[in-house]
């Protein structure tokens, strides 16, 4: 019997040891990629490496200038084709949670998220490239915000769906119509849930590349033109990265390294977003 | 009944094909408490959400018969208009989190667009929660948000709202179910002060709380108005067999 107790407990120590290194090993990766790219790409950073465009062959220095802003460009463009039509179908999904139209939705939201990000910048080609003739930071823009619809519609019915029944049948009691009760009641308690979503979204988006490779293309230049080329910071990395230059592999660290601090950035903010921003119910 | 509020002519209530609410008649006069007492299950809620036709948010539901407000034909009204001149008091208190206690007492006004000035808005603030009993609770607190507040002064601040607005019914859904005794008590006192202001229809399976508060009692007994009187008549002589039963304890 005693034998037996026994037993169990060292069963129980070899256990709780065996999760907590898997868990720990599991870490690993992560905080490896944190290490190397500090370490090479944080020396590489400098107010001319952020401030310069990227020289042509040949020429030493650059920067990433245009890079950082054409991500920026990028970002801000899915967000305003992405935003709406995430929340509006995340509305009328949480509103509607039986029915065909929700459940086709739904099911289109799932494949969506699914899809190998090259087919989008497939799609996005087809719909904006081919039709305007040039590669642009539009086609980029609609690329990424077709990659951001799914976060985003599938976060907004989750956090609205979390708001109390009554809170809309106390509006709805006091003649406040519909729309309003949605706009004005509902979407302002889940803010903090539909932003955090966002968010996410966006720093999911920040460092994809393949959807941009035939879109926003890439460019040596300061563009702020949306129908013309731009450049992504991925794109710059994979540009850099691909050289025969070792001055410009060392450039590619430290774009990897702004990089990886902007989603950081994005997710560090949506933690605290969600956080602060609560509602209590 | 002459000079009455609310009028109900054979109403019945069905969802999708089960009926919940069998030919009601009933007449509710001004400024009195009517209080629908019965077991759960027997309609009474269904009954108050068909007055401001809340029941409609429900799918799959269908009325018969008629209801008027003041002579109105309920039915015949735009629900948003209507909602305006009938209040309601949920179960649960919910006030909007986002807002603070000044602006749930006017939300009425605010989110349909309502214009006024400021003074006109910090009277219907200070009037609307004197008459809820709250304002000497959180009259140096109006900018905080409403969720702070005990779950009866939620309630409170809740009916403020629905005062706010001036209606002419105030609907009462078990409005002190999830309340401690002390608030229920502060919030039954509060129902025979409001009576001079508005009429109210209260929901309620308690009905030690039907006599302390009521003028008038309806009992209903699935689906159907069984006994519908003053209220103490029928707790000191009821009519129906069902009515005494439910009174003495013998059934819900």
């Amino acid at each position: 019997m005693e034998d037996h107790v026994r037993m169990r407990l060292i069963k129980n120590h070899i256990f709780k040891g065996t999760v907590v290194l898997f868990a720990f090993i599991s870490l690993l990766p992560l905080l490896l990629i944190l290490y190397y790219i500090t370490k090479n790409g944080i020396s590489v950073i400098n107010w001319d490496f952020l401030m310069n465009l990227p020289r042509p062959i040949g020429e030493t220095g650059g920067g990433v200038f245009n890079a950082i802003i054409g991500t920026i460009i990028l970002i801000a463009l899915s967000c305003v084709f992405s935003i709406p039509f995430g929340i509006a179908a995340g509305i009328y999904l949480a509103e509607n949670s039986v029915g065909k139209l929700g459940n086709l939705v739904r099911l289109c939201v799932i494949v969506l998220q699914g899809t190998p990000s090259i087919v989008i910048g497939i799609i996005a080609y087809l719909w904006v490239v081919a039709p305007l003739h040039t590669f642009s930071a539009l086609s980029g823009g609609v690329a990424l915000s077709i990659m951001m619809l799914p976060v985003i519609v599938k976060t907004t019915e989750e956090t609205l769906k979390l708001i109390p029944y009554h809170l809309k049948e106390a509006s709805l009691a006091l003649g406040v119509p519909y729309y309003k009760t949605i706009l004005k009641v509902i979407l302002p308690s889940g803010l903090s849930g539909i932003l955090t979503g966002i968010l996410l979204s966006v720093a999911r988006i920040t460092g994809e590349t393949a959807p941009l490779l035939f879109t926003a293309f890439g460019s040596q230049f300061m563009n702020w033109n949306i129908f013309k080329p731009i450049d992504s910071l991925p794109y710059r990395i994979f540009y850099y990265a691909m050289s025969p230059y070792p001055e410009w592999h060392t450039f590619a660290w430290g774009a990897s390294f702004i990089l990886v601090v902007l989603t950081l950035a994005f997710n560090l903010i949506a933690r605290g977003v969600s956080i602060k921003w609560k509602i209590q119910f | 009944m002459e000079n009455s509020v609310l009028t109900v002519e054979r109403f019945s209530a069905y969802f999708g094909d089960h009926q919940v609410l069998h030919d009601i008649d009933l007449s509710v006069p001004k400024n009195v408490v009517a209080a629908l007492m019965g077991p759960s299950g027997c309609g009474k809620t269904t009954l108050i959400r068909c007055v401001n036709r809340m029941h409609e948010l429900l799918p799959d539901t269908k009325v018969a018969g008629r209801m008027f407000l003041n002579e109105k034909d309920i039915y015949t009204m735009e629900p948003i208009v209507l909602r305006r001149k009938i209040g309601m008091v949920f179960q649960k208190p919910n006030p909007f989190p986002t807002m603070s206690i000044y602006d749930n007492v006017i939300a009425g006004y605010k989110l349909n667009g309502i214009r006024r000035s400021r003074e006109e808005f910090n009277n219907i603030v200070e009037q609307s929660l004197r008459s809820a009993a709250l304002w000497d609770e959180v009259k140096d607190y109006l900018h905080r948000k409403g969720t702070f507040l005990s779950g009866g002064q939620q309630q409170r601040l809740c009916i403020a709202r629905a005062l706010a607005m001036n209606p002419e019914i105030l609907l009462l859904d078990e409005p002190t179910s999830a309340l401690d005794p002390k608030s229920t008590s502060q919030i039954e006192e509060l129902f025979v002060e409001l009576k001079n202001n508005v009429t109210m229809l209260l929901v309620t399976h308690n009905i030690g709380q039907a006599a302390r508060v009521s003028d008038f009692t309806a009992f209903i007994y699935l689906g159907e108005l069984i006994e519908y009187g003053p209220t103490e008549k029928m707790f000191t002589v009821p009519k129906d067999k069902r009515t005494e039963e439910y009174l003495t304890g013998k059934f819900g």
